[in-house]
């Protein structure tokens, strides 16, 4: 998919260049999720194990659970966390623990929603690179 | 999506009029209006705060942000579980040091910014709370569908942060649950063709909860058939099942909740997009899955019940069973409450009857956060469906699943005992 854009919403603004994690079900960060490490650890989930530290979370969304955006903001104050987030559909959730942690500690979290039509077709390892304007850009270039 | 419309008095904490820490709190409220498409944002008058459930050193951190800066909520704000009791009784063996030190920091911390302490998960069994029409906010699961659906206040469910922000500025998004369209049911559930018995007993509930959060993801439903005189424990019982199972955010029960006294009032007069009659074997389903492997038997190493926290008439009910009798040497018997109710509770005699019997009360806090009872595991008998959803992710236990009076049979007898008659076969109608 070298070489393809894509305009995503901003939820929350950042700019990175990393490789992607794709979560095929929605998540709890709190309780099936340890923002220790970053890792996925509710065992019904399909990413069971996998790490989603410096990674292009993309993912439906969360699973409504309030402890969500505490979760999110452990894990990016700890390192441990994703450096940007492309969601299929708007969560509030998501979004302010991001914004929150942003403004404790100074970074620059993306959050984008792309409309599941969109992101369906990024694949865990493929490399993106991620715009403030929302513009998302798969591959090298 | 939908521009947001801010007041004079809302774009003024956005300039920083009202300080830095305002301003932040505001910003954070726009951003989730704007997510949710709100066209305007609207007063609430009442919070109840999720963030002060420590998670992690973030949550210290947000809330020294705006101790440091002289935050104070507007609205009155009460404060849900803590991760540990604050009671220096409970610090329990082999707790994380760390947990329990910081966590009680974050109580501190939210103490400083105007919380009320009063530390439980169901502060609806608390007086002078919120009342049918109000709009407020909260983030605990089973509060916000006890709330919507039961009191009739309005609420969507509030994450962390989020739910302190609009307590400070007291300020939310017109929209999901504050609205009228909001609230309507969208999913059926009929239930009277079951037997009265079974409708009447809380055990029932807490299945009926359980099967709807399954059913209805995260929509409104509508209950048929629920008693008029049924009790605020087995509300309580529906609210918390379905919230930890579906996400349910408000339920109604023609002829029972505020906002239903007919299946119309309920509906808004729309459509409903799904009806599902309830059968027996869909509820003996439900009931099966609450138990780790089905129905499991066997000696117990834990009982814990109060979850939602138990209210007064259950201490009355669970001192009536155990009295005179004594918990079995193996079976540590866990009842989490709030400080309020076992204050009550002591009043009345009900606390003494069960702790002579060999009951532990444990209050601002659930059996089911690890550092409350760091030694559970092995067989463990609840009364709660949402205990027996959520427990076996975060400790290392099997969960056997029962009524209040299986809870007290068991922990006497020290194995897995089901006596209600609720269990048999012709109750369920099989």
């Amino acid at each position: 998919m070298t070489g393809v854009t894509i305009q995503a919403v901003v939820l929350n603004p950042g700019e990175c260049r990393a490789p992607v994690l794709v979560l095929d079900e929605p998540l709890s960060f709190w309780g099936g999720f340890d923002p220790v490490n970053g890792t996925v650890v509710d065992s019904h989930h399909p990413q069971r194990g996998a790490s989603m530290a410096g990674k292009v979370l993309v993912m439906p969304g969360s699973r409504g659970s309030a402890g969500t955006p505490a979760g999110i903001a452990e894990a990016i104050r700890r390192g441990a966390g994703p450096v940007a987030v492309l969601l299929g559909s708007a969560d509030v959730n998501i979004t302010i623990g991001a914004m929150v942690a942003d403004r404790l500690y100074g970074g620059s979290t993306a959050v984008l929603t792309v409309g599941p039509g969109d992101y369906g077709w990024l694949k865990t390892g493929d490399e993106v690179a991620i715009g403030l304007g929302g513009v998302v850009r798969v591959g090298g270039g | 999506m939908t521009e947001l419309q801010l007041s004079d008095s809302d774009r003024a904490l956005l300039d920083g009029d009202a300080g830095e820490a305002m301003r932040f709190a505001m910003q954070v409220v726009v951003r989730a209006a704007e997510i949710m498409g709100a066209p305007h944002l609207i007063d609430a008058s009442f919070a109840h705060i999720d963030a002060c459930h420590y998670y992690g050193r973030a949550h210290l951190d947000f809330a020294q942000f705006f101790v440091d800066r002289g935050a104070r909520f507007k609205v009155p704000a009460w404060g849900n579980t803590l991760t540990v009791s604050l009671m220096p009784s409970d610090a329990r063996e082999g707790a994380d040091p760390v947990t329990v030190t910081e966590s009680r920091e974050l109580a501190r911390l939210y103490v400083a910014l105007g919380i009320r302490p009063v530390w439980t998960c169901a502060p609806y069994q608390l007086p002078d709370g919120p009342e049918l029409g109000d709009n407020i906010i909260v983030g605990e699961s089973n509060a916000v569908s006890y709330y919507n659906s039961v009191v009739g206040a309005r609420t969507n469910k509030y994450g962390d942060f989020l739910d302190a922000c609009a307590a400070m500025t007291g300020r939310v998004p017109f929209a999901g649950l504050h609205t009228d369209e909001g609230r309507r049911a969208q999913v059926r559930f009929d239930i009277d063709g079951l037997p009265e018995g079974l409708r009447r007993s809380e055990l029932f509930c807490h299945v009926l909860g359980h099967l709807m959060g399954r059913r209805a993801g995260a929509r409104v439903p509508v209950i048929v058939g629920l008693p008029p005189e049924t009790p605020a424990d087995s509300l309580k019982a529906i609210a918390a099942a379905g919230a930890a199972s579906g996400g349910i955010a408000m339920y109604h029960a023609v002829g029972v909740t505020p906002e239903a006294a007919t299946l119309e009032a309920a509906t808004g007069g729309y459509d409903l997009d799904e009806i599902i009659t309830v059968t027996p074997e869909m509820l003996v389903a439900a009931r099966d899955s609450l138990s780790s492997g089905g129905l499991v038997t066997g000696p117990v190493s834990m009982v814990a019940v109060g979850t939602p926290h138990f209210s007064l008439t259950e201490f009355e009910r669970a001192a009536t069973l155990i009295d005179g009798r004594r918990i079995s040497a193996n079976v540590a018997f866990y009842i989490s409450t709030s400080r309020f109710v076992a204050e009550l509770a002591a009043n009345k005699g009900w606390s003494g009857v069960l702790e002579r019997a060999g009951v532990t009360i444990l209050v601002d806090t659930c059996t089911y956060f690890a550092p409350a009872v760091r030694a559970a595991k092995g067989r463990v008998m609840t009364n709660s469906a949402k205990w027996a959803y959520y427990a076996p992710g975060l400790l290392p236990v099997e969960v056997a699943f029962g009524s209040l009076e299986d809870c007290v049979e068991t922990a006497v007898r020290g194995e897995v005992t089901r006596r209600d008659t609720v269990w048999s076969d012709d109750a369920w109608g099989l």
